[in-house]
């Protein structure tokens, strides 16, 4: 049983929660993500460390309500457990095993999109912590919706908020963003790391492909056991078949087959629209414990 | 009740539940026997000297001693001679392939039909668990530490043999539940999870054994940590051959195409056939499975129940499907339409994704390749379209290599299987044994266990020689 020591509503429907889990915090670097199975009949939910404290032995994560799981997620509160909490999974961010001289010289933007903006974090704040200054793009949907910007703003050089209302920031899109840094201002990067939904990471990949700047994505394609033993988390990258839970979740976005990642990740539309809507139903009866 | 007429050159008839009526549910296919049949099927039995089938017993179970205990009706006694061999008893006398393991030895077999030793097994495991007879007898405690990696048949025969030598034992187990393949894999119809494989893997506890799930050797942690950080003196690895093969043929992304391991995954393991769990499942109207193995039977039986209409394809003939003749005869009677001599080029997607269609050819044998089966070849022009909308893919495992990208000096083959010695499991890092799956690439329980317990002997040898 994994406890909640934590939890934090960063926006309407956006939750953060602290969890003890000693081994995995220990072992957790940026870039990996954990699998949680909430209690006897629930699913095994894919979610990316957002942050993790080796002494403290406890590690964040954050989560959107979407469908049947993450709500029922959503009910569970400081103070309760998690039946199983299992990480960390994939590997390590290409860069946790690059020189810190070299990153130095290296430009790096990250762009975040909705509640993949808490997954940069931990990458902006590793880069941080070994001196190396990064610039991050943040863009969500409406000011309401913008998560995690002060944390992001105290570990970056430069942080540029987007909003698709220009309710705050930016007005547009975050790929936007990118061409009026790059095209109008002038600014070099060396590599764009960008996450976010599966939509936008193929269309920052579209204009980064024009302006020739290389580009990580982090997929988060369906998953069961995020071990390498079942194959749900199939991609296509460069025209090969990759398991994204032990090859990936970041490869590079230029080779990634984002039509194929996008309508696999509707493969159980049908079904999990059903289950959400019986938990709808027996809202709260069928719900935590 | 009658009397059994019992007629030495034949088996005494199991009872099954009726194919029509199984084809709709998850419940066990095989009854088993009872008191009477297994006593009457035990007088069978000649009690052969130098016992022929125990030498075919990987775990080498005094086979006579047993039976002869059943036959005097003492199953307790019995179910003791079989706890001095193995952990997993109900589970081996249900998915022993016995017809090439002990039972293929036996005497009777020679003019007759052979002694029906795994269903006996069976009669015994069960009958010990329904009378909870007491089977957790353990040396004193010799407070030294050995790390087994996996929960599969492999890792739970090491451990128990271990536990009952002394040892303090921990399993470290990535997934969320103990058991491996026994309980994510095989299917519930063949062998049931709370009524069987739980009971076994409790007496494991009850010898002392701990187990951590949730823990990834290679991820959550290091074998090198366990034994430098953790006081762990020794380590097995049993993490099995879990990654699943592709075809590589187009079309294999199509929405509605999964690994037999995804599929048995949802279905065993997260109960997606029970309403009441989270997980999804698709089992779809049209289902082609492809392969002829055990994996392959129970895949595309598991879909039959979930409502499919199902077809194996193989691209081999009858004669060399691989799965247990016992499971190919209950898949037919259950209605699985069988393609063999056909082979898959393509698989077919609408124009959303999904898949519509597989594209097949037709097989003729050949010459005998390496392997001494006879070469499948295309029959030319024999192309055609098979009506489905989902395929399984069930073509064979490979292990992980988690482990051995992590552990350095773990010698691994090209198949990425470790490396390790036959009779003891010794690998090419001091301390570090491996046995099973992870070693022999997908195999059976039997040769797991068989593996498992030379390992805990060697283990044994190793520490007290240190
Ligand atoms: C490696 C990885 C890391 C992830 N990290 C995070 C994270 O940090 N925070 C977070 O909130 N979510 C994250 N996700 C996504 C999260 O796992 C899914 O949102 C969750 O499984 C949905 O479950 P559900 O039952 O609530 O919704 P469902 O009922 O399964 O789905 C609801 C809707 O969401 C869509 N959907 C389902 N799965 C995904 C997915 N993987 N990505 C996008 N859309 C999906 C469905 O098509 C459906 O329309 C991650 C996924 C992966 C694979
Ligand atoms: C569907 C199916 C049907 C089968 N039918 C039969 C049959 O009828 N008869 C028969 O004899 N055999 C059958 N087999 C084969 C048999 O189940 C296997 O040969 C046997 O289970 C192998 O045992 P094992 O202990 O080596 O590995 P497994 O049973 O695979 O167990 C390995 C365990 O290790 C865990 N693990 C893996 N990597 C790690 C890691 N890095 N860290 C921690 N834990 C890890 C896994 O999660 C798993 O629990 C079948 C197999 C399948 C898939
Ligand atoms: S364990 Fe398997 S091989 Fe050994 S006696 Fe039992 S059925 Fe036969
Ligand atoms: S070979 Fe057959 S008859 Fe002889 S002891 Fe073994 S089971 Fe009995
Ligand atoms: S999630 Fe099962 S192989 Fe990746």
């Amino acid at each position: 049983m994994f406890k909640i020591v934590e939890k934090k509503v960063l926006a309407p429907s956006i939750f953060l929660m602290k969890i003890d889990a000693p081994r995995v915090a220990k072992s957790a670097k940026p870039g990996q993500f954990v699998i949680i199975r909430m209690d006897e009949k629930g699913e095994r939910v894919p979610l990316t460390i957002c942050d993790y404290d080796k002494e403290a032995g406890t590690v964040t994560i954050v989560v959107q309500s979407m469908g049947c799981s993450t709500r029922r997620m959503a009910e569970f509160n400081e103070g309760d457990y998690f039946t199983d909490f299992v990480g960390p999974l994939g590997r390590e961010s290409e860069f946790v095993h690059e020189s810190i001289d070299g990153l130095k010289n290296k430009k790096i933007l990250f762009v975040a999109g909705g509640v993949g903006t808490a997954p940069v974090y931990p990458q902006v704040k590793w880069l941080h912590e070994n001196g190396i200054d990064t610039d991050v793009i943040i863009g969500a949907k409406n000011k309401e919706m913008m998560i995690m910007e002060e944390e992001l703003k105290s570990v970056s050089k430069n942080l540029y908020p987007a909003t698709d209302d220009g309710s705050y920031g930016f007005k547009g899109l975050v790929t936007e963003v990118i061409k009026d840094l790059v095209v109008n201002q002038g600014k070099k990067y060396d590599e764009v790391i960008a996450i976010g939904p599966m939509i936008m990471m193929k269309f920052v990949c579209k204009v980064t492909e024009e302006l020739q700047i290389p580009t990580i994505v982090s997929l988060n394609p369906i998953m069961v056991d995020g071990t390498g033993m079942c194959g749900a988390c199939r991609v296509t990258v460069n025209g090969e078949t990759r398991f994204a839970c032990v090859d990936g979740p970041e490869f590079d976005g230029h080779k990634v087959d984002f039509d194929e990642a996008m309508k696999r990740q509707t493969l159980y539309k049908a079904e999990e629209c059903k289950k959400t809507e019986a938990y709808e139903k027996n809202c709260k009866i069928g719900g935590a414990n | 009740m009658s009397e059994i007429v019992v007629d030495r050159m034949k088996k005494v008839p199991v009872r099954e539940q009726d194919p029509q009526a199984r084809a709709k549910n998850f419940e066990e296919v095989c009854y088993g026997y009872n008191e009477e049949e297994a006593v009457a099927e035990a007088t069978r039995c000649l009690n052969c000297k130098h016992k022929p089938c125990v030498g075919m017993c990987p775990v080498s179970i005094d086979i006579p001693a047993f039976i002869q205990q059943v036959a005097n009706k003492d199953f307790a006694e019995a179910a003791r001679v079989i706890a001095k061999y193995s952990a997993l008893p109900a589970v081996c006398g249900r998915v022993c392939p016995q017809e090439v393991q002990c039972e293929s030895k036996c005497i009777l077999g020679i003019k007759g039909e052979p002694v029906s030793i795994g269903k006996l097994e069976r009669f015994v495991a069960d009958w010990a668990r329904e009378n909870k007879v007491d089977l957790s007898h353990t040396e004193p405690k010799n407070g030294k530490k050995v790390a087994v990696i996996g929960s599969g048949p492999a890792g739970v025969t090491c451990a128990g043999d271990l536990a009952k030598m002394g040892y303090d034992v921990t399993i470290f187990e990535a997934l969320h539940e103990p058991g491996g393949v026994l309980l994510y894999g095989i299917p519930e119809f063949r062998l049931p999870k709370e009524g069987v494989v739980k009971p076994e893997l409790e007496n494991l506890l009850k010898l002392g054994v701990k187990i951590e799930t949730n823990v990834i050797a290679g991820r959550t942690i290091t074998i090198d940590a366990l034994m430098e950080e953790e006081g762990f003196e020794a380590v097995f690895i049993g993490s099995g051959a879990g990654l699943p093969k592709f075809m590589g043929i187009p079309g294999e992304n199509l929405n509605g195409v999964f690994s037999a391991n995804e599929f048995l995954t949802r279905n065993n393991l997260m109960k997606a056939f029970r309403d009441d769990y989270d997980t999804p499942i698709k089992p779809g109207t049209k289902v082609a499975v492809v392969g002829g193995g055990n994996v392959a039977m129970d895949a595309a039986r598991t879909a039959l129940r979930l409502g499919a209409q199902v077809y194996i394809v193989y691209r081999r003939s009858e004669a060399e499907l691989p799965a247990r003749v016992e499971e190919v005869h209950h898949a037919k009677e259950e209605g699985i339409i069988f393609e063999l001599l056909t082979n898959p080029t393509e698989i077919v997607g609408d124009e959303n994704g999904w898949v519509k269609g597989m594209k097949c050819v037709r097989m003729e044998l050949g010459e005998p390749d390496e392997s001494g089966r006879r070469r499948p070849q295309v029959v030319e022009g024999s192309e055609f379209i098979l009506d489905v909308d989902t395929v399984i893919m069930s073509l064979g495992t490979s292990p992980n290599p988690l482990i051995s990208d992590t552990t350095k000096g773990l010698d691994v083959n090209k198949y990425k299987c470790i490396v390790a010695d036959e009779e003891t499991g010794k690998t090419s890092r001091e301390g570090i044994f491996a046995g099973g799956d992870a070693v022999t690439g997908a195999a059976t329980v039997i040769l797991a266990m068989g593996a498992g317990k030379q390992a805990a002997v060697a283990i044994d040898e190793y520490i007290k020689s240190k």
